[in-house]
């Protein structure tokens, strides 16, 4: 056996100088898992805006009439509240089929059967913690399907720990600052999200600032040198690093 | 030909009574009263109360004025309704179609049919007899055209039979304009004109009766009613159908007792049904398994469709998650699947090369499959509703009816992303003169306020709330993290509706 043939450990360990980088209008990947804090709505709205983003890569067609299928767990429906209408993104507003699940494994069961509808535009999830039911090989489940099938499946974890999953692309998602609006400066302006890909197959992992202000969304680098915080704690082991 | 019930109230309640004609409580004064505008009318009155001088139409206690004995009963119409519905079907041992003739007659076409009874004449006696049989009073009468049948059954006085080479207007020309099926107010005219039998309006030109009456609808135009007597004017029936639904059953030679074997026996009777359904053109949208054990007790399943289907796969996957909590008992011997309501569905093409398991299921199959396992209650779908009230303002209904037709949403508000079920309650620790927070906490969390546009003032809806009910002053806040939230503050200081404002926290941002 040649040995040379492989790679070696330093060439590993750098980060891959093929891997391409992740921006927005890219094909969306079959499974994202956004991991966010319950208190606030973060998590969700990345969610939509990433759904939206892959949609909108698509063409108009992949929409048509098509529904978006809402999966709530009780828990994350106490903790992170409903779904309202007239805050949800227009296009999708009269679009929303929403499924409150008592228990996860139900919640599951209703992702995994939104999957395997070709009626649906994509499937949001919110599953809070970190529940047994929701195992590596339930993930790979779900993964499979929305491959097979070609739907979306964008999953919300609230106050989750980094487990192992299957899924595509993993998020990490906090609020950040919004734009200050053109006339009200003292207002909240155009959302802006903190989002770090912590985990994706084929693209570099990264941080980025993400707004969505209903044309497109928009990606650019965190200015200022990236604050961790309590990431690089709850990341463990693993690599903080971006490129 | 068309047959009157004159006392098919009276007749009913009869029946329902138990007792023959003129024993029990029917030899005592009765009468059949409805509730109206105007108190409480007779509406129908047995022979005993005729000929104590009741009469329908008249107030309750008018007729007690004359005859205090008299007893009442509540009237049912819509029984009398749904017991001429099914006399129609049976009627139909007479002629190929029916019709009803509310509130109290049918018409039966008897084109071409005769003759199998042995004559008009022999058609009529057996007639009576099977109504006498019955129990019921009936008077039938045969004419060419059904307003002449109807007339003459009515009002008729001799021979009941009109021969199609008879002359209908020479006939009926001494039967009063009552037989010309006509509104009371039409007749009250008539009557104050001095027209009194159908002869008399032949008598009157043609032209002035269009003049005098306008009207297009029948009950209201003398000239169409007379036109259609004579048969000039087609007059339309609308032919009573009985609709059976579908049905299919096994037998089972074996009881079985264990749940495989009845999966495969429903799997079965779902690709009968399949079958059946398919030959009707339609789908079912509520189906019913019934199972008949040994020792004579049933067990029903219903099942409930989101729209309307045919899938033999799908329906016996829906049954099969409905039969784990089934006690077999001793076995089940007999199972039978019925569609309880279902839509018209048109065949369909099935596709070439794709096969549903590759392309996925269709949105009706996903909502069943989830309302089976999570309950109607869980998937639902938002629609908007005509309220301000934040959380009234949005509704829940099954995911495939129809949106409401609304108004357009208002634009120039921003409304949150999510909704807490509940507002949930936040420690103000430090307020600007404002009015707004500068500094709160909420779930144990430190927020501080740094950009906040507000307030939106939302009133309570006064038609429907207690006057206790306080104001909400809306604020959209950015907190220093970058989190956006919607927080409202209930009442104003002062506002006499209670103590010092509450704050609250409705809504997150995206």
């Amino acid at each position: 056996m040649n040995l040379s043939a492989f790679p070696t450990a330093a060439q590993l360990s750098l980060p891959g100088k093929q891997a391409s980088r992740w921006s927005p209008g890219l094909p969306c990947a079959p499974h994202n898992e956004v991991f966010a804090s319950a208190d606030e709505g973060s998590g969700v709205a990345v969610a939509l805006a990433l759904a939206l983003d892959g949609l909108r890569g698509q063409g108009g067609d992949r929409l048509g009439d098509r529904s978006l299928l809402w999966v709530q767990d009780a828990t994350s429906l106490r903790l992170n509240g409903r779904p309202y209408r007239a805050g949800l993104p227009p296009e999708l507003r009269n679009r929303v089929i929403h499924v409150l699940a008592p228990k996860p494994e139900d919640a599951l069961f209703a992702l995994e059967e939104g999957i395997r509808c070709r009626d649906m535009a994509c499937v949001i999830g919110e599953i809070a913690g970190n529940p047994k039911t929701l195992d590596f090989t339930a993930s790979r489940r779900l993964t499979l399907a929305a491959e097979r099938y070609g739907v979306r499946l964008f999953l919300v974890r609230h106050d989750a720990k980094r487990d192992l999953s299957s899924a595509r692309m993993r998020w990490q998602v906090r609020s950040a600052a919004s734009l200050p609006p053109g006339w009200n400066t003292a207002a909240p302006g155009t959302p802006a999200w903190h989002a770090e890909l912590f985990r994706a197959r084929t693209l570099a992992t990264g941080e980025w600032i993400l707004r969505d202000d209903g044309k497109g969304l928009a990606a650019e680098r965190p200015s200022t040198a990236p604050d961790h915080g309590d990431l690089a704690a709850a990341a463990g082991g693993r690599s903080l690093a971006a490129c | 030909m068309a047959i009157w019930l004159p006392r098919l109230a009276v007749d009913r309640w009869r029946h329902a009574e138990g007792c023959e004609r003129g024993q029990g409580a029917d030899g005592e004064p009765y009468a059949l009263i409805a509730e109206t505008a105007h108190g409480l009318r007779i509406e129908a009155v047995n022979d005993a109360g005729l000929a104590a001088g009741a009469r329908p139409g008249m107030a309750v206690a008018d007729a007690r004025a004359v005859c205090p004995a008299l007893k009442v009963a509540p009237s049912d119409r819509a029984g009398d309704l749904a017991f001429l519905e099914r006399l129609a079907v049976w009627a139909q041992r007479w002629g190929p179609w029916t019709a009803l003739d509310p509130p109290d007659g049918l018409l039966v076409d008897i084109s071409a049919v005769a003759h199998l009874f042995g004559g008009e004449e022999r058609l009529l006696a057996e007639v009576q007899t099977r109504f006498i049989a019955q129990g019921l009073t009936a008077r039938a009468a045969i004419a060419p055209t059904a307003g002449a049948a109807w007339a003459l059954a009515h009002h008729g006085g001799g021979s009941l039979i009109l021969a199609p080479q008879d002359s209908i207007e020479a006939c009926l020309a001494g039967l009063p304009v009552g037989a010309l099926r006509l509104d009371g107010e039409v007749l009250l005219v008539l009557r104050r004109l001095g027209l009194k039998r159908i002869g008399d309006l032949a008598g009157v030109g043609r032209d002035a009766l269009k003049r005098r009456f306008r009207h297009r609808s029948p009950v209201t135009n003398p000239l169409l009613r007379m036109d259609q007597l004579l048969g000039r004017a087609p007059e339309p029936l609308l032919p009573v159908v009985r609709v059976s639904e579908a049905l299919v059953q096994r037998g089972l030679l074996e009881p079985i007792r264990h749940s495989e074997l009845l999966i495969r026996v429903v799997a079965d009777l779902a690709a009968d049904m399949a079958r059946e359904l398919e030959a009707r053109g339609e789908g079912a949208r509520r189906l019913e398994l019934g199972l008949w054990r040994v020792d004579g007790d049933v067990v029903l399943r219903p099942l409930e469709l989101a729209a309307a289907t045919r899938e033999a796969t799908h329906i016996a996957r829906l049954f099969a998650g409905r039969l784990d909590d089934i006690d077999a008992g001793f076995g089940i011997e007999l199972v039978r699947m019925r569609a309880l309501w279902a839509e018209p569905l048109a065949v369909v093409q099935k596709g070439l090369g794709a096969q549903p398991e590759d392309s996925g299921t269709s949105l009706a199959a996903c909502m069943d499959r989830l309302t089976m396992r999570l309950g109607t209650a869980a998937v639902r779908r938002p629609v908007p509703y005509a309220s301000h009230i934040p959380e009234r303002a949005q509704r829940w209904q099954p995911p495939l009816e129809p949106e409401p037709v609304s108004q357009e949403e208002l634009a120039f508000h921003a409304r949150p992303l999510k909704l807490l079920d509940r507002a949930e309650q936040i420690a103000v620790l430090y307020a600007t003169p404002d009015g707004h927070p500068r500094q709160f906490r909420w779930r144990g969390g430190l927020h501080e306020v740094v950009r906040v546009e507000g307030p939106e003032r939302i009133a309570p809806e006064w038609w429907r709330e207690r006057s206790g009910t306080r104001l909400r002053d809306y604020y959209r806040i950015e907190d220093s993290e970058g989190r956006r939230y919607w927080i409202y503050r209930a009442g104003l200081a002062g506002d006499g509706r209670g103590g010092a404002p509450d704050w609250f926290l409705q809504g997150l941002c995206s």
